[in-house]
């Protein structure tokens, strides 16, 4: 028989939810109050290649924020486009995810160099003296 | 209006648990899979087929991961292996922090192999890396040929593939040259095994492959 391990009940439902609540960890980590109440945008990089559905991270990081200091705050998402380096002619492409080949020569051995971000890059905060 | 600089991964603390793990399963010498597929694609059989041919061989162990039920961790405790369930409660992939917490329960000192099963998903569990070595992905014929092409992210992060169900390609239109040339085209390194759980077919090749994993990491 095996042993069960229940895993805490604060685990995320959804893995955007799980990448909401970690913005919001790290955003709380960068504020004065730490409480994200001054937070007006979080500006984020999302690779095309990150496994994340930008649509259901928005709609997590609102419904989460509900209630909350973050309440309000916008998130601002530049997205990536995957990007690699090809093993033959040595150039640098974007690259079609499902082909894989370099877009000049059609190599098939690529290194990625971009698409795979997920990063919180600022945030903006709203001045002391004029919080919305 | 002030900007603040963070420029941190949002992933930053699961990748730094993870770091952990790979340092403390490289400490014992246990070579890591983490093992993914969509719901119903065959990884539970596949691993319970392995854990016949590896009997003798191989010191085993298994973490299963499942949204609900501890009904994988019983099935694979039949072959007399250490398995611990982590049971997600919903959640649709496993994390570092998890794996460690189910390391707890297992005397990785007496195990050389540790195969995770992840929650059924062909998307979540990209994001995540748990500290294995390896990630495989399974694919079943039954899923159609264009698998691959649907889930990039995943056949790229993977190292090695095992198309499952392949008794059932008579019955089938699933092209199995095409589903391979798919994933060879997302991903030209990948390891490919054609197993069946019910014949037994590529089972003997695929448990080979891990007992010669298992001794190099053992030699380095």
């Amino acid at each position: 028989m095996g042993t069960t391990r229940d895993s805490a009940q604060e685990n995320a439902r959804m893995h955007e939810l799980s990448i909401a609540q970690s913005i919001i960890e790290i955003v709380n980590e960068h504020v004065p109050t730490g409480d994200g109440a001054s937070v007006k945008t979080v500006r984020l990089t999302v690779g095309q290649m990150a496994g994340v559905v930008v649509d259901s991270l928005e709609f997590c990081f609102v419904a989460i924020t509900q209630g909350t200091p973050l309440e309000g705050a916008r998130l601002e998402i530049s997205s990536i486009p995957l990007r690699a380096r090809c093993a033959s002619c040595g150039k640098e492409s974007e690259i079609e995810p499902t082909l894989f080949a370099c877009p000049l020569c059609g190599e098939r051995e690529l290194t990625i160099t971009g698409g795979r971000e997920l990063q919180i890059n600022e945030i903006e905060l709203y001045d002391a003296e004029a919080p919305a | 209006m002030s900007v603040v600089t963070i420029e941190r991964k949002v992933l930053e603390k699961n990748d730094e648990i993870a770091r952990k793990n790979r340092e403390l399963f490289a400490r014992h010498g246990v070579f890591v899979c983490n093992v993914v597929s969509s719901p119903g694609a065959g990884k539970t059989s596949i691993l319970e087929r392995a854990l016949e041919h590896l009997a003798g061989r191989l010191k085993v162990a298994v973490i299963e991961g499942d949204v609900q039920t501890d009904l994988d961790a019983q099935r694979v405790a039949r072959y007399h292996v250490p398995a611990v369930q982590i049971v997600t409660a919903g959640g649709c992939h496993l994390e570092a922090n998890l794996v460690r917490d189910a390391l707890a329960s297992l005397d990785l000192s007496q195990i050389s192999l540790l195969i995770i099963e992840n929650v059924g998903n062909l998307v979540c569990p990209s994001n995540y890396d748990l500290g294995e070595e390896l990630k495989i992905v399974v694919a079943s014929t039954t899923e159609g040929d264009d698998k691959p092409l649907k889930y990039p992210a995943m056949f790229r992060n993977a190292s090695v593939l095992i198309i499952n169900k392949i008794d059932l390609l008579p019955y089938i239109p699933c092209d199995i040259t095409k589903l391979r040339a798919n994933a060879l085209q997302i991903n030209p390194s990948l390891q490919v095994f054609e197993t069946s759980c019910t014949t037994g077919s590529g089972i003997p090749a695929f448990c080979d492959w891990l007992v010669s994993r298992c001794s190099t990491l053992a030699g380095r």
